[in-house]
This record gives structure tokens, sequence and C-alpha cells, in this order.
């Protein structure tokens, strides 16, 4: 419906009207901005974010490392925004559902995904919940209410949508949150979820990290608009820019966007403005397309150096606490890379299952076929062959797997 | 029993699904108080609530890719796409996100509670944009079923099966026979078997297969067939994905010949899948080449519709030449 008055002169409305601030309440020295308020957050909820933050960093740092050791084939790092990520998914109900691009490994880990998982996944071992099907990065879990990550961009948007609305019909008072950065949302995905979730009044959290680049495109290239944000006046829903490097406001503003989205069943755009200091993935290289000094001004800004500062002054945090956990988790991620590395990959069989709930004559057929296939020609298929070799594959499976497959 | 149309069938299966389960939802363009432009989703949004019985904005990619995400939510979705000619801009979420949501989350999460309807086929004077027969894009994609029912018996058994399979359905209605099909249907609940074939004819020397609005078609060529003497055995292929090689296998192994006929164009319709599977499992039995009756190879067009596509005299004068050869 339009409601609006009547003007009798041709004037032309340019867009630039509307003018979208960003809240920010942290300043980089850890002090809050004038007239800033701090959130609700306690001191144990502080530290479950700020852990979370270092664990990502340290997982991405180690990782990245080991794909250019040539131990892993693909790796896409979260640096420079988990403040963004984290501080988000840290101002949701644990059983919220989160729909994430790719780069929100960081809100995986505030629920509680452990190196060993993240390890699995990245390996494709037989103990990675999606058997070894999809490349690096591509997580899941079904009891951390987190939707394994598709590669196609902005598909998960709409998604979200219709997954709150069953959250709504349902009636438990939960929400979805669904990541994308500034060039997914060119995507027509975004357009169609946005609009459907308005006019449907759907509990769904639209969380754009704006961070700049679409792989090497700079968000000038992306869209002429001010952002992302203003797109939400089309939809006629609530929306909000936040500074994504300030955990502080971003938290705040996810807190309240919940709110909106639960009691009230307004859909929230939130547009973290924020800059992904990493390469887009370990197959790119931001030098043929952006200054070092572009990169040095955003490394200022570093979220994580930001929240340490602030949760010293709150006296929560100090040296001896931070060199404690980084060596800790240094530890653990060399220690759960190497497991995971030994594990063998998914059964053979796994090639045929979840296809459809139930393997179907024709794909039985096809993977018979397959393993006669292999056992005459060994020497072109070593893993498949020592996989179907029953002493060599008990041999490779000397660890007793429980049954847990990231569900209840 | 009553004797119905295949819409009325339709929606009593809709209407059966969502009285039974309370998390079946039905949405679509014009699906809600309008009850769909071919009307196959009358009343059920009066009876069941505007939350489980809705329109969409006009967005079929929205359409589809929400009601993904309510299926993996643990909704059972039955999402309408108004004509088949309309579901391309919901290719990429049925392709590599329905298909693929299982498989790639190693289980844990699927979107088997879906079931996608589209009203798809000729001969209703369409032209290029409601004329079309989609089958064999989707065929090519793991993950998803597709069932094509041939009368309102089949229709009503076959989506009722499609709503309550484990698996994501895509369920093409064939509209020429909407209100054109009408035939006796119980009015309780029953379910008919996805992924298999139906011999409805039985016969000895070819088999002819088919399914959707085609079989209409078929069962006019069997008349002039027969009349040359020609005993034909009739299949309704019934689900394309997975479809029964079996069935066709073992009447081919009888019969010895094989045309198949779809509406859909000749290069890469499924006819051609079926061909080159039979002739495999069957070779040695085969006494003429396998054929294929389809449409010609251009778009459906609005006033050259009936030469163009596969009518049923082009059945028994294509049959009569494996008979001679």
């Amino acid at each position: 419906m339009t409601t609006t008055a009547r003007t009798h002169q041709p004037e032309f409305l340019s867009g630039n009207e509307f003018s979208i601030p960003t809240y920010a309440v942290l300043a980089q020295d850890g002090s809050l901005h004038d007239g800033a308020e701090e959130p609700d957050l306690d001191q144990a909820r502080a530290l479950r974010i700020y852990q979370a933050m270092i664990a990502t960093r340290v997982l991405d740092e180690r990782m990245l490392a080991a794909q250019r050791q040539g131990r892993l084939s693909f790796y896409m790092q979260c640096t420079g925004e988990e403040a963004a990520v984290i501080g988000s998914a840290a101002a949701l109900d644990d059983d919220d559902m989160i729909m994430a691009q790719y780069r929100e490994q960081g809100a995986l880990a505030y629920r509680g995904f452990t190196f060993d998982e993240f390890m699995n996944q990245l390996f494709g071992n037989e103990m990675d919940y999606g058997k070894g099907r999809q490349m690096p990065i591509h997580y899941g879990s079904r009891k951390l209410h987190y939707m394994t990550i598709s590669s196609p961009l902005a598909t998960q948007i709409p998604q979200a949508t219709g997954y709150a609305y069953g959250q709504k019909l349902a009636g438990e008072g939960l929400c979805t949150i669904v990541y994308f950065g500034e060039g997914a949302a060119s995507e027509g995905d975004f357009h169609a979820a946005l609009n459907m979730a308005t006019v449907h009044e759907v509990p769904v959290i639209f969380f754009c990290r704006n961070n700049g680049y679409a792989i090497s495109t700079p968000s000038v290239e992306q869209f002429a608009a001010d952002g992302v944000a203003p797109r939400a006046f089309g939809y006629r829903m609530h929306v909000i820019r936040v500074d994504g490097n300030d955990v502080l406001a971003v938290y705040r503003a996810t807190q309240r966007a919940r709110e909106l989205a639960v009691k009230d069943n307004k859909p929230v755009l939130i547009e973290a403005m924020t800059y992904r200091l990493a390469a887009h993935s370990s197959s790119d290289d931001p030098s043929g397309y952006r200054s070092r000094k572009e990169e040095e001004a955003w490394r200022d800004k570093d979220p994580i150096t930001r929240m340490r500062a602030w949760l010293e002054i709150k006296g929560w945090w100090d040296g001896d606490q931070e060199k404690a956990l980084q060596d800790r988790l240094r530890a653990d991620v060399l220690d759960t890379m190497k497991r995971a590395e030994k594990r063998p990959p998914p059964p053979l069989d796994s090639l045929v299952t979840d296809v459809y709930a139930d393997v179907t004559p024709a794909l039985q057929r096809q993977l018979d076929q397959l393993k006669r296939h292999i056992r005459r020609y060994p020497e072109a298929y070593p893993r498949g062959a020592r996989s179907l070799d029953p002493v060599l594959s008990a041999a490779d499976h000397v660890e007793d797997h429980a049954a847990d497959q990231g569900g209840e | 029993m009553a004797t119905i149309n295949m819409l009325q069938a339709i929606n009593q299966a809709l209407d059966i699904a969502m009285a039974e389960d309370e998390r079946v939802l039905c949405f679509g363009e014009d699906v809600g108080g309008f009850g769909g432009v071919f009307r196959a989703t009358s009343h059920l949004q009066e009876k069941y609530g505007k939350a489980r019985c809705f329109n969409t904005p006009l967005v079929e990619q929205g359409i589809i890719g929400f009601a993904n995400g309510l299926a993996a939510q643990g909704s059972v979705p039955v999402a309408e796409i108004q004509f088949a000619d309309y579901i391309f801009p919901a290719f990429d979420q049925i392709v590599n996100e329905t298909a693929k949501f299982r498989y790639r989350s190693g289980d844990l999460f699927n979107v088997g509670g879906l079931t996608i309807r589209a009203p798809y086929g000729g001969g209703i004077s369409g032209g290029l944009y409601h004329s079309q027969s989609p089958e064999a894009y989707f065929a090519h994609t793991p993950g998803i079923k597709i069932v094509v029912p041939r009368n309102p018996y089949e229709a009503k058994g076959l989506l009722l099966a499609a709503i309550r399979d484990p698996d994501p359905v895509l369920f093409f209605e064939p509209k020429r026979l909407y209100r054109a099909s009408v035939g006796e249907v119980p009015e309780e609940d029953y379910q008919l078997p996805i992924g298999e074939a139906e011999i409805t004819k039985e016969g000895s020397d070819i088999t002819l297969v088919g399914w959707g609005a085609q079989m209409d078609v078929i069962d006019k060529a069997v008349e002039l067939a027969e009349k040359d003497g020609i005993s034909c055995e009739v299949i309704d292929l019934r689900s394309i994905l997975p479809w029964d090689e079996d069935t066709i296998v073992e009447s081919v192994l009888k019969t010895g010949r094989l045309l198949i006929t779809h509406e859909a164009p000749r290069t890469g319709g499924f006819a051609a899948e079926i061909s080159a599977t039979i002739q495999e499992r069957c070779f040695l039995y085969l006494e003429s080449p396998i054929e294929r009756v389809t449409a010609l190879q251009t778009p459906a067009t609005l006033t050259r519709d009936n030469q163009q596509n596969p009518k049923h005299p082009k059945i028994p004068e294509t049959s009569n030449a494996p008979r001679n050869y």
C-alpha cells in the first residue's frame, strides 16, 4: 500500500534526503565515545566474546600458514571482522539459527565449535560432519544451530526468511540471523529475502558485513548508494548502521534488533562497516587491487585490540591472561591439526549416501560398478583401494569414533 | 467414489495434508485468498488461515529460497510456481540448494519436506512462455525427485506421497488436463509410490513410454496402432527422477521395441536418457532402433503448437517404422 500526499510540482528525490549515521560506542583506546552508553554486557559474556575472537584469529593465522605449507587445499580468514561476527552472535539466544555466508567462523567458535570440529571439516576426514564433500571452511552444526555453509552467494538470505517464518509459527520465541557481504547484497536473492521478510513479518536479522571488497571489487563499484543500509527503506524495514569493529556497538545493536524481531516480528537490517584485513581467500592476493597504506589504516582499527583495551580498563583482563590464552590456543590448534590430518577420508560408500534419504537402486549399481573398477585398477586409486581393503582400512580406523554428527 | 477433475484432486490432496499436519504450508503467487490462478489452492486459506496458506511477492527465487529455509526448519512447505515456464529464476535455489542440502551437510540438515508444484506443458494456447516442459533440466540434478501425474487419481495419490516423501519433490502438473481429465477418485487419503512406473496397458509388439499429459496422447495413438494390428504395451513413467529402469527393461525384453514420447523438445530430453539406458541393458533383445517422438527443437508457438507438438498420429507413424525394420 502506498500512503502519500499529493504534489503539484514535478520534484524528484535523489536519495540524499536520507543520511544513515554509524552507531559507535567504543573508541580504539578502549574508552567510550562521548555520549555513548555501555551495553548490558557482563564479565562472563564479555570474556566469552573476547576468547572467541582470539580463538578465531589464532585459528585463521595458523590455517593460512598450513595452506601455504601445502597441508590444506584452501582457507578463508575472518581477520578484521571478528567484532562484527562474534559481537552479533553473542547478542542472540544460543538456540537462534545462524545462516552464514562463509567468513563467519567466529560465530561458530563463540557457540562452542571445537578446534577438533573445525579441523575435521578443513581436512575433510572421516569425522567431518559434511563427510568430506565440501571445500574447507564449509562448516555446519545442528546442535549449535549453525546451518552448513553453501558456496553460492546470497542463497542463504531468502532461506533465512523462510527459516524464521517457521520459527515464528512454531512460537518458540527464536529468530534467525543471516550474514552476507556487501557484494552478495547485489544478488537478487537479497532483494527477495528482505521484501518477503517485511511482507510476512518474519523474525529475521539481516547482517551485512560491509568489509569494503567483494574479492577485488571495491564497494564503490558494487553500488552507487550510500552503502547497503538505505535499501531497507524500500522494504519499510528497520535498519541500523554500526561500526563493525566496535564490539559493543555491534552487540547492543544486535540485541535491540533481536527484540524487534522476536517480540514485534519486525525484521531488521544491520550494516556493519568493517574491513577485510586478510585476502578474500588463500587463492587471492590483495596487493593487486588495494594499497598497503589503506590496509595499515584499518589495521590501526583492529577490533580485537580495541576490545582488549576496554577489557583491561574494566579490570577484566591482563597481559598474563592474554599470554596464557594465546599459548594454550596455539598449542591446541597444532595438536588438533595433527590429529585431523592423520584421520582417513570418509568411507567410499558415503559417496552415494545423503543424495536422497535412501540410496536409490541406480546409485547402488553405480557404486558397485565403481568398486569393481577400483579393485581392477588399484594403482590408479590408491586411497580408494586402501579403503576397500579390509585389513588396511581397519588399520586406518584406529580411533573409536562416537557417532556424534553434530546433531542431537 | 466421486468423479472429479485433476484440479479438484490436487486440492483434495492439499486439504488432506494440511488437515493432517499443521506444519504443511501452501504458498506462491496468487495462492492465498484467490486460490491460485488455476484454483488448485481454493478455500485452503479460509480453512487453515493466512499463516498457512498465503500469497507471496512475485519472486520465484524468493519463493523457493523461502521454502528451502522453511523445510530446513522442519516445516512442510508446498510451494507453487505459477507456470513451470517461470521456474527458472529459482533454478539456482533448486539445483544448488534444494538438491544438495542433505548431501553437502552430511545429513545434518535436509529440505526433504519440500514439494514444489508447477503446471507444465502445452495445449492451452500458451505460446512460448505458458507451454514448456522443463523436466529434463532438473532430471540432470542428483538430489531431487520429479513426479508427473497423468490423471486425477494419480495426481492425488502422487501429490500426497510427494508431500510426505523424505526428499524434495518437483511435482509437474499437466495443466492441459487440469479440467479436461476427469475420473473417479476416492475421497479418502491414499498414496501412490514415487519412483515406480505403471504399466497401464499390456501388449506384445512394442513398448510405448510417456508421462503426464502425453499419456492421453499415447492412448489415442494406441487406438490407431492397434487398428493396424500392432499390440502396444503402455508404460506411464510417473517419476522422472528417480526413474523406474527395471519396469521398462522387463517390458522391452518382452516386446523388443521401444518408443518414448515427451512434450519437451528432442535434444537432451528425458527420452534420450531412457533410450541410452535401455540400449545398454537390452541391446541383444532390441529388434529395431529405439524411437523418440517429441516436440520439434523449437520454442513453443501460439499458432503452430498443434503441428510442432508430438501429436498422436506421429506415434504410430514412427512405431510402424521399427515394426518393419
